[in-house]
């Protein structure tokens, strides 16, 4: 399938996969691809609600004084960090429709940028709980929470955010290789779609963590 | 029909998918969904076989009371492997990731799925997750069941591990897939190919694609839990960490159940083909037999507490889910009905393919119509764990899936390499399987009605001769099916060439070359008409 010398007419952009009709198909299944695939993001993050909203109907006492160890500074302002990269991430997409792609390169940095903070305060988090013992299931050595288990409440904290900044790191990676193609020149006005369809997932990653935030650091 | 004369050194049509790349490497670097889903049908096959073997082992061990060939922690780990290696690498891509790959894109008149590079990242990580699998296999195996159930699977000094990361990883392998049709069947149909001219294989292959996506990842999360259950202890499945191990049956079951119409509704669009082709007749009723595919894909995300009603959930819900369990009958027995109906002054040609879809009709009518038994509270829990139910998804998995799998192997297979296979041992092969699988299958109601557990080593002694005629039935079976895989690689090299629509059939993969050009239509086709309009040419 590599050999597409049979185009007709002019040639086609290096970007276009001669599988699709035109080049408004191709933007369009991406895009919709990228829908489905936010979709089961949501469904693999809704097990883990469902255990929350579970142990947390269980253990309604245990997880308002637990939720007291976590620092809603620190939560609040890496939520403050991640909708700021949510912005930036649009105005880069709309930067590369407009041909302006140093400017789109310079967002894409700056999204990156924030991303890596919200990685290093989350750092700082996890740190201080290792330190203190407030770690999941059977490495809890903490004792200063009462109620009934609490190392389901650090369990739950620790999988739902370790997954989330997973989902962080990941989109770094992917942002990283957005810079590299944008500075070859590869995104204009004619095609943007890594751009689109990454946004699309960093706006996810943002999303799930709006929903952690309040449900860890504001109950109560 | 304008297919080029030329042939190449086979004496196929040339170009085709097969000859016009040569190498093993032009094989696992392509990105043609058609050499993709033989990728898979390769796959599939080494699995089924593997799987094939385990079954054979148990009922040889299960011949006669007491030990024959292997000991009861041997048995345990067969029965795991047989359940884990057939569910996670072999039902479930079967259908779908194999023939679905080959025909879709061809049944929508387009060039490829949208996602070639993700569709061919799919069968990697497909093998990737079966190597997990293999490993754990071979580092001891496995002895919880395919199901994983806590809190065994967390004490258990097996490889519940390894082979759970299999699981996990061949998830997204399905998840990817699923994703792909879901775009192609969106975005790639052929200039006129509206909804309502979709073949009854897209529409089952868009349900499935459907459940594929929405509950493949909570399995993804909940075998992601058990690893760091097992790991960490994080005390979510193990109670005594004061987690809930009915939670993971809960999770599991969101998947598992939908999971079953992921075997199955791709077999019912098999057949709907199938009725369509040896019928000669348009599929009676179509939109609803198309609605039927979208209703059991949603009805199937409502009814997984069926297989907990003996697990302590309360009584209330037990009692909605088993009312909600019989609504999935209605769907199914409007496919069914409908089918039949199409029968019913068709111009009917028994060709192999035909003789499984009628098997089909048969097996499946048993399989589902037992279902209501198990679905029903009081029934259940007189049948809850005995072979009854083995026999019930046995019915339904192999006699519906797998039956429906060979038939559609037998349709597609001369478009797939131009060639016939040997029509009378098709027959045989037929016959054996068909006959194999009653006797195997049946004596499991039998024996479950009067109280047999399932997964058991031994049993009492007057369980002797029904236990016995399962077997022969299972080795009946196993005959038919390896006869079938001589004569389908016979076929390959001295198969009779075939033009390409040798069936006579209706969608558009029969109107390219068989085997298809690499781009699978030399000119884009056109379309203007319904599905299995057999009365005019529609391109």
């Amino acid at each position: 399938m590599s050999n597409n010398q049979e185009h007709k007419g002019a040639h086609p952009p290096e970007w276009f996969q001669h599988h699709f009709t035109d080049a408004e198909q191709q933007q369009e299944s991406a895009k919709l691809g990228m829908w489905v695939f936010l979709l089961t993001e949501i469904l693999f993050f809704g097990g883990l609600f469902c255990a929350y909203a579970i142990y947390r109907a269980w253990h309604p006492d245990m997880f308002i004084n637990a939720h007291t160890a976590l620092d809603w500074r620190m939560g609040g302002l890496n939520t403050i960090v991640l909708i700021v990269s949510s912005i930036t991430m649009a105005m880069s997409i709309r930067s590369f429709q407009l041909n302006q792609q140093k400017q789109g390169v310079m967002l894409l940095v700056v999204t990156l940028m924030c991303a890596a903070t919200f990685m290093v305060i989350k750092y700082f988090e996890y740190s201080h709980k290792f330190h203190v013992g407030q770690l999941p299931g059977k490495f809890y050595t903490f004792t200063g929470i009462e109620g009934t288990n609490p190392h389901i409440f650090f369990s739950i904290y620790f999988l739902m955010t370790g997954l989330h900044g997973i989902h962080v790191l990941v989109g770094m990676g992917v942002i990283i290789w957005l810079i590299m193609r944008a500075k070859k020149g590869h995104f204009g006005p004619a095609y943007y779609t890594p751009v689109e369809v990454t946004g699309l997932y960093w706006h996810l990653v943002d999303m799930v963590w709006i929903f952690l935030f309040p449900l860890f650091y504001l109950i109560g | 029909m304008s297919y080029s004369p030329a042939v190449d050194d086979n004496g196929l049509p040339s170009p085709n998918y097969l000859s016009s790349e040569k190498g093993l490497w032009s094989w696992l670097s392509t990105l043609d969904h058609k050499r993709i889903g033989i990728l898979y049908l390769i796959g599939i096959t080494i699995a089924f076989f593997l799987g094939g073997v385990f079954a054979l082992l148990l009922r040889l061990e299960l011949f006669f009371p007491g030990q024959q060939l292997v000991g009861p922690d041997t048995y345990n780990k067969l029965f795991t492997l047989h359940g884990a290696v057939m569910v996670f690498l072999f039902i479930i891509p079967s259908i779908p990731a194999a023939l679905g790959n080959f025909v879709l894109p061809l049944q929508l008149g387009a060039k490829d799925v949208a996602f070639p590079r993700l569709n061919l990242a799919s069968w990697y990580i497909y093998v990737a997750g079966s190597l997990f699998a293999l490993y754990a296999l071979v580092t001891g195996g496995v002895d919880t069941g395919w199901t994983f159930y806590t809190p065994y699977s967390t004490s258990s000094n097996t490889a519940v591990i390894s082979i759970t990361t299999g699981a996990f990883i061949l998830g997204f392998s399905s998840i990817f897939t699923g994703m792909n049709f879901i775009v192609t069947i969106h975005k790639l149909r052929a200039p006129g190919m509206t909804w309502d001219r979709l073949p009854l294989m897209v529409w089952a292959l868009y349900g499935t694609a459907l459940i594929q996506v929405l509950a493949t990842p909570v399995l993804a999360i909940t075998l992601a839990l058990l690893i760091m259950e097992r790991t960490l202890g994080v005390g979510i499945f193990d109670p005594a960490m004061g987690g809930d191990p009915v939670l993971f049956q809960h999770f599991f079951w969101f998947y598992s159940h939908p999971a079953v119409y992921i075997m199955i509704l791709p077999g019912m669009g098999i057949i709907s083909e199938l009725i369509a082709a040896f019928s000669k007749r348009e599929i009676v009723g179509y939109k609803f037999v198309a609605g039927s595919s979208l209703a059991i894909a949603l009805l199937g995300f409502l009814v997984w507490g069926h297989h907990m009603f003996t697990s302590g959930q309360s009584e209330l819900a037990s009692a909605i889910f088993s009312f909600l369990t019989f609504f999935v009958a209605i769907p199914s027995a409007i496919k069914v009905f409908n089918w039949t109906a199409t029968l019913y002054k068709g111009r009917i040609s028994l060709e192999v393919p035909m003789l499984y879809a009628l098997g089909f009709l048969f097996l499946f009518a048993i399989g589902g119509l037992t279902g209501l038994f198990l679905g029903t509270l009081s029934v259940d829990i007189h049948l809850h764990d005995t072979y009854f139910i083995v026999a019930h998804f046995h019915y339904v998995m192999m006699g519906g899936t797998v039956i429906a799998l060979i038939g559609g192997i037998h349709y597609w297979w001369p478009k797939m390499f131009g060639r016939m296979y040997s029509q009378f041992w098709g027959v045989v092969g037929f016959i054996l399987v068909f006959v194999g699988f009653n006797v195997t299958f049946f004596s499991q109601f039998i024996m479950g009605s009067q109280g047999m557990p399932r997964r058991y080593w031994d049993y009492l002694p007057q369980f002797q001769r029904i236990h016995g005629i399962s077997t022969v039935g299972a080795m009946i079976l196993g005959t038919g099916l390896f006869i079938i895989a001589i004569y389908l690689i016979a076929s390959l090299r001295r198969g009779t060439i075939v033009g390409p629509n040798p069936w006579g059939a209706s969608t558009l993969e029969w109107e390219t070359t068989s085997p298809p050009h690499p781009h699978n239509f030399e000119n884009q086709p056109v379309v203007t008409g319904g599905p299995y309009d057999f009365n005019k040419p529609r391109v």
